[in-house]
């Protein structure tokens, strides 16, 4: 048995000397190859005694099993050096600016107008929409501003050209218009909304000829001033995110409203930035009041029997109180470092369970 | 509308603050716009006496003044060629800031003399133009000199603050100190005083009567006026010239300053005709074509037959309600006045006024509504002024016309306040606020029987004293009331098109173009670039030529937007907006488009990705997400190659559904770059959301997946066609073959040159092929090949490529 363990010694010998995979595989064949050193020695057991063969196969067996598994070691180690060989190669400077996505963002006038539908469907209120160019029964008759009114004038109406039969139409001046189609299309309980464009022919610092406003409508048979009071504080609370906002309301006037009413917001004036809540200034953010039953008759409605309330706030003016934007010309100015410096990722739709 | 603190108080007796009473005002509807106290503003400048004027040791022009102030002793140097020994001025001490030159005042040494603070002049002051010399409040013989120590702004009679309220278009009547201090009454600041219009007996017939021409009285229904002899126009006393100065009215004469006063006190406009100018009896009538009338604004006005004009026989004398003319004016020389005290209908007043495009404080208030018995007390007020300012002798009244009954009453139930307003107010409470405000009520029970006051004529409903009340009662007293849901969740509150103007908008964020909101109206120079051509969509009145017509197109504003941005350095951008294009004035003529336009390169310059000019694909791209997000059936959408002309005749086309078009795209039109003054490529898309049909499918249910267990096959096919055959003919004739087994049909090449025959392209295409039921043999796949090769060629003409 003496020469088993000397050609065990050989080999594992050669296998430490071994130094790739090629010469491993060269030891593989003079060992275990059909004329291997090992293959020789099993070829020759069948000239022993079984007693013999036996002892003899088993002492062969064991000594192939270990130069096999440390074979395959070996092995392992030379594929794992040469994996990492080749990963150091393919090394790669992963500060490298990735490849380029660009998104884009969506305006702040938008995102408004889908916070204010968050809030307000919330509340049960759907949106309505109507056209821009109006005429002259849904802008202002029906709302109870007939053509001598002076109201019209502080209105800056814009006129499109007259028509055939000499009717002007005019760019609507506010949202109210959809107010009348809505009341004259439905049949109360109505809880509207009604954001969109708006236009005035005026323009200078803090005037635009082209705005956006949102008008809330609602018609049943008990609502009063108390909830128009809760509902538009309820909203404030949560467009701003004030819980303790400071809310005031004033008297005014508007034709289609009677009782009308004003809202301020409490605020503060701080190294020239509005904070909006708390402070001891008050700033005015909205128009509304109880439909004036003429304009519920107007549009065919019962006011002896359906009352309601309606406001109209401008949108980007709460836009700009919100976000901080300090000037209303630039939100139609297009200027692209501003559209990426006040727009909003569109990542999730506004709404109130997620926060805005 | 603006007044003072003592002019009020000659309404109302009160003892609240300046702070207290703007508050009030804001609160109850006449909204506080400015406070303005003058005296507090001057209160550093006060009375000090000239002790000595000497010479200035080192310069002939100037003088050591040593002054007697309130403050002590106090020597300055002054240049003023009338400081003088003995003299009495106005003092501002160091640290003064100096209204005429903003300069604060410091100490310092002026050639070598120490210098505490200045005697002023009237321009230093912001008073006037005056720099002769420093003011010289020095008495005239017999007179007491100022105390030293004065403001001097109590002199000038600038201590008394200016409130300057909002009157919105309803209350006419707090177009007068007098309605103001009578809201403020009712709110609980205080008492008003009572108001009993001066009797003043007639002496004499009035030479000259009042007529109002048949057919002018709904226009006039009433005027009166009285004639004054022996009148002397001088300037007003001080007290007028110095509340007319406060309001921003600039004192004139006697005569004109009384009409301006009873205006703002009483709200009640007065007009004085000079008797001596006046030839035969004033008339109401309608103007005649072709006259015209110089007012006393110095204007001449052509007048129309549609206004009423207060003519005498040498033509119109005066526009009614609106302004007196020049002609029949008073002046200083006026010792015979004639004056008008009419009611003129406010709808009238109010078209005329805009007709001849005049603002004046009359129409202003006439349009609003005056009260009816000021043509009553009207002439007595201005007889007692007249005479106490003027002296002379006043007529008996003339008039002409009947005052309207402005007489009616309106319900209020008691409980109204709490179901409209949702405030129970004690009936006590609600009679006393109705009255305070002058209206007469009477108790029915559970009603009160409201008798409204001549001067309100805005009131005409329950709802209007519904508002009387709460407004004075205080909106504070308004619950918290929340709206209750009809149903525990809410309903969807958006609409499928709504639904899609926010699925366009992500759609085109999430491929990297930025959102903006543009102007509705554009330049028509523009606007004809982009098929503008009808013309009732032009605006009659646009703040300017470059905004004045209705955008046909979204894209317009984009490209100007474009065009500024890369005049800012910005040329590689990608805009869009989802907004209205307009084609008609009707409800249904204005179109939701979503027009999005990108400009420039594809991306940044990127070390690993190649950038590359935009082109119509990328448009292509942006119309078809914005379709999919949107919910149309992409899958069946063609192409064709019609696109309007603002677009490249070779590089655009529409996607459409059948014959409706859903999106126009493609490269602009070099033309359009040009007019824009744009660098390009520019590529841009039209997508119109109204035009995809609504979803055929209703309710949540999806049709079951097929999910094949077998894999698909992939088989590529080159096709030599003729250059003009358009890819999509092939892909579809590709798909159509065998509509079971083909998955997709992907065009990946489109080879044109060498190796072709003239006139040739090849268009590569993988087919993928999806086995349902077994896996494909050789020969399923050589025959599936087969059809496939017979369709494109059937359709296209074209043939495999070897």
């Amino acid at each position: 048995m003496q020469d088993l363990e000397a050609l065990e010694a050989e080999l594992f010998a050669e296998l430490e000397a071994a130094g790739d995979l090629a010469g491993l595989e060269a030891l593989r064949v003079s060992a275990l190859g059909k004329k291997g050193r090992l293959t020789e020695q099993m070829k020759s057991l069948g000239q022993l005694d079984p007693e013999a063969r036996k002892a003899r196969g088993q002492a062969l067996n064991a000594v192939k099993d270990r130069l096999q598994s440390a074979m395959e070691a070996r092995k392992a180690g030379f594929e794992e050096a040469a994996l990492e060989a080749r990963l150091a190669t393919e090394r790669v400077d992963v500060t490298l600016p990735a490849r380029p996505h660009a998104i884009g963002h969506v305006h702040p006038v938008s995102q408004t107008i889908e916070e204010l539908v968050a809030i307000f469907g919330e509340m049960g209120f759907s949106v309505a929409e109507g056209p821009h160019i109006e005429d002259d029964f849904h802008n202002f008759e029906a709302l109870n501003i007939p053509a001598w009114h002076p109201a019209r004038q502080d209105m800056d109406t814009f006129y499109l050209r007259s028509d055939a039969e000499g009717v002007r139409p005019v760019l609507r001046t506010h949202t109210s218009p959809v107010q009348i189609r809505t009341l004259q299309k439905t049949t109360p309980p109505i809880r509207i909304i009604c954001p969109g464009r708006t236009f005035r022919a005026d323009s200078d610092a803090t005037h635009s000829p082209m705005f956006h406003q949102v008008e809330g409508l609602v018609i049943d048979e008990k609502t009063h001033m108390g909830h128009l009071k809760g509902t538009l504080i309820e909203f404030c609370r949560a467009f701003f995110g004030v819980d303790e906002l400071p809310v005031r309301f004033r008297a005014s006037y508007f034709p289609f409203t009677e009782p009308s009413a004003e809202l301020d917001i409490g605020c503060a004036r701080k190294d020239g930035q509005l904070i909006i809540g708390g402070g001891e200034d008050w700033l005015e953010i909205l128009g509304s009041g109880m439909v004036h039953p003429k304009v519920l008759e107007n549009c065919g409605i019962d006011s002896s029997r359906y009352q309601g309330f309606a406001f109209g706030m401008g949108i980007e003016r709460i836009a700009m109180l919100k976000y901080g934007i300090p000037d209303l010309r630039t939100f139609y100015d297009s200027d692209l470092r501003w559209l990426r410096h006040y727009g909003f990722v569109p990542l999730e739709a506004p709404s109130v369970v997620r926060g805005l | 509308m603006k007044f003072t603190l003592s002019w009020l108080r000659d309404h109302l007796e009160t003892e609240a603050s300046v702070e207290q009473l703007c508050e009030t005002l804001s609160l109850i509807g006449l909204e506080v716009e400015s406070v303005e106290d003058r005296g507090a503003q001057l209160a550093a400048f006060t009375v000090a006496y000239v002790e000595e004027a000497a010479p200035h040791p080192n310069a002939d022009r100037l003088r050591v003044c040593r002054l007697r102030t309130k403050d002590g002793e106090v020597q300055v140097v002054c240049g003023a060629p009338n400081a003088r020994s003995g003299m009495t001025g106005v003092f501002a001490p160091t640290g003064t800031h100096i209204p005429g030159t903003g300069i604060d005042l410091k100490a310092g040494v002026i050639r070598g003399v120490e210098s505490n603070g200045m005697l002023v002049s009237e321009r230093e002051m912001g008073l006037s133009e005056d720099h002769e010399g420093i003011i010289d409040l020095t008495p005239g013989e017999g007179e007491a000199a100022p105390e030293i120590g004065t403001p001097f702004a109590e002199i000038l009679g600038l201590d008394d603050v200016v409130i300057e309220v909002g009157i919105t278009p309803n209350r006419g009547d707090c177009l007068g100190v007098r309605g103001i201090a009578r809201d403020l009454a009712a709110a609980g600041l205080g008492r008003l005083k009572p108001f009993e219009p001066p009797k003043v007996e007639g002496g004499y017939d009035s030479p000259l009567a009042w007529r109002i021409d048949a057919g002018a009285g709904d226009y006039c229904p009433y005027v009166a006026g009285r004639h004054f002899r022996g009148v002397r126009n001088g300037p007003s006393p001080a007290w007028l010239q110095r509340r007319l100065t406060a309001i921003g009215l600039r004192p004139i004469s006697a005569l004109v300053d009384i009409t301006n006063y009873v205006t703002f006190d009483l709200g009640r406009p007065l007009h004085v005709f000079d008797a001596a100018k006046v030839k035969g009896d004033p008339t109401m009538r309608f103007a005649r074509d072709g006259e015209e009338i110089l007012a006393l604004d110095g204007r001449t006005y052509a007048l129309d037959a549609e206004t009423l004009v207060i003519a005498d026989a040498n033509g119109p004398e005066g526009i009614a309600g609106i302004m007196g003319g020049e002609l029949s004016g008073c002046t200083e020389e006026t010792t015979e006045v004639f004056l008008e005290c009419a009611l003129f209908d406010p709808v009238s007043v109010a078209f005329a006024g805009r007709r001849l495009g005049i603002h004046s404080d009359a129409r202003y208030r006439f349009e609003r509504g005056l009260d009816p018995l000021s043509a009553e007390w009207g002439p007595e007020v201005a007889a007692s002024l007249i005479l106490q300012l003027c002296g002379g002798e006043a007529s008996r009244v003339v008039d002409a016309g009947a005052i309207p009954d402005w007489r009616r009453s309106v319900t209020l139930r008691k409980d109204r306040c709490a179901t409209l307003g949702g405030v129970p107010v004690p009936d006590g409470e609600q009679v006393r606020i109705l009255q305070d405000l002058g209206f007469e009520v009477t108790d029915r029970g559970d009603d009160l029987e409201v008798q409204v006051p001549s001067w309100r004529n805005d009131v005409d409903s329950e709802a209007c004293l519904v508002e009387e009340v709460l407004r004075l009662h205080g909106y504070e007293h308004l619950p918290t009331s929340s709206l209750v849901l009809d149903t525990a969740m809410p309903l969807p509150a958006l609409s499928t098109r709504q639904r899609r103007a926010a699925a366009a908008r992500t759609a085109l964020c999430w491929s990297g173009l930025e959102e903006c909101v543009t102007f509705s109206f554009v330049a028509e120079r523009h606007a004809r670039l982009f098929g503008w051509e009808n013309e009732s969509l032009r605006l009659d009145n646009p703040i300017s030529a470059e905004l004045d017509v209705m955008r046909p197109s979204v894209l317009i504003p984009l490209i100007e937007a474009a065009a500024r941005n890369a005049d800012r350095g910005y040329g590689d951008l990608g805009l869009f907006e989802v907004g209205p294009a307009y084609e008609t004035t009707a409800p249904d003529g204005q179109r939701q488009v979503a027009g999005a336009l990108r400009v420039g390169h594809s991306g940044p310059r990127h070390w690993a990705a190649p950038r590359r000019p935009v082109d119509a694909f990328d448009a292509k791209a942006d119309a078809l997400k914005v379709l999919e997000a949107a919910g149309a059936p992409v899958d069946s959408l063609q192409v064709s190659t019609d696109a309007p002309g603002w677009y490249h005749p070779g590089q655009s086309g529409c996607l459409r559904l059948g014959p409706k078009v859903l999106a126009r795209f493609g490269t602009l039109h070099p033309k359009v770059l040009k007019a824009f003054d744009l660098k390009g490529p520019a590529v841009a898309t039209e997508i119109f959301l109204e035009a995809i049909p609504e979803p055929k499918r209703k309710g949540t249910l999806r049709p079951a997946a097929d999910l094949s267990p077998l894999m698909p096959v992939e088989r590529d096919y080159a096709f030599v066609v003729d250059l003009d055959v358009p890819a999509e003919k092939l892909i579809r004739a590709a798909k159509g073959a065998d509509k079971a087994l083909i998955a997709g049909v992907a065009l990946f090449d489109d080879y044109r040159g060498k190796g072709l025959p003239e006139g040739k392209k090849s268009l590569a295409v993988a087919v993928t092929l999806q086995p349902r039921e077994k896996t494909l043999t050789e020969q399923d796949l050589e025959a599936v090949s087969g059809k496939i090769v017979a369709a494109v060629e059937k359709a296209t003409g074209g043939t495999l490529r070897g």
